[in-house]
């Protein structure tokens, strides 16, 4: 059950589970550290887990946001499972490539590329 | 153009706690006077990332031992520049000796991009030699 103050939306679609978020602006670190607890037991519920994040929703994030992407995906890998970036704005892709996270995590231009991915 | 009275100011020294709501405030103002200044968003974006990575620097790092201590946060904006200074009242750090997160064995390690963003974003970042205050200016692109 998503929580009644949740910063996430959740879907589930074949076995994948959709996550989009409600802040446009991924900084502050109480919510951050939500978001994180939030998707951490969204993929402790999944066997394997297979996450979806979509970011149409962010016009910002910070270091202490990719921080917590990281665990996200240190934990689903932990547990054999996949994990999906999708729409991720230009310039916070500009975030990922300088920090070279685009190489660690599978990024899609959109939803449907990602959720084809996991088939 | 003249500058409406509700206009936030564009040189501002403040004291600053470690209360999210009074961060994202000031923060908010800051990009506001930014851009009422003829900064456009790409360099809002710039702006607005290189404050929060330092500010959160100095309250997790700086005040990791102080943590009901404010920190000192001061800007000026002019039409061709904007400068930041961001000084906390920790033992201070040396910058020469952080690692290199895009290092592959560091790409899986959650902390240690803040102050490498800043450097991306900004045209120049000065530590002073405590390492406990970053001076960063930011030119507005041609």
């Amino acid at each position: 059950m998503p929580r009644a103050d949740s910063r996430l939306r959740i879907n589930q679609q074949d076995g994948i589970t959709l996550i989009e978020f409600v802040d446009r602006n991924i900084l502050d670190e109480a919510n951050i550290q939500q978001i994180g607890e939030e998707i951490g037991e969204l993929i402790d519920a999944a066997v394997p887990p297979q996450i979806l994040i979509s970011f149409s929703n962010v016009d910002h994030l910070s270091s202490a946001a990719l921080g917590t992407l990281i665990t996200i995906h240190n934990r689903v890998k932990s547990k054999s499972g996949k994990l999906r970036l999708a729409n991720i704005d230009p310039q916070i892709l500009e975030v990922f490539v300088i920090t070279k996270l685009n190489t660690l995590f599978e990024i899609h231009d959109s939803t449907d590329s990602a959720i084809a991915s996991f088939k | 153009m003249s500058r409406g009275d509700t206009d936030p100011a564009r040189s501002v020294s403040a004291q600053l706690s470690d209360v999210p709501d009074e961060i994202r405030d000031f923060e908010d103002r800051f990009v506001e006077a930014a851009g009422k200044a003829g900064y456009e968003q790409a360099s809002c974006f710039a702006l607005r990332l290189a404050m929060e990575e330092a500010t959160r620097n100095a309250f997790r790092h700086g005040h990791a031992d102080l943590p009901d201590e404010p920190i000192d946060v001061a800007y000026d904006i002019t039409p061709e520049i904007v400068t930041i200074t961001v000084r906390d009242h920790g033992p201070g750090f040396d910058p020469t000796e952080l690692p290199d997160p895009t290092a592959p064995e560091n790409l899986a390690r959650p902390h240690g991009r803040g102050v490498m963003l800043i450097r991306a974003y900004m045209t120049d970042v000065r530590f002073n030699d405590t390492g406990n205050e970053v001076t960063m200016t930011y030119r507005k692109p041609d």
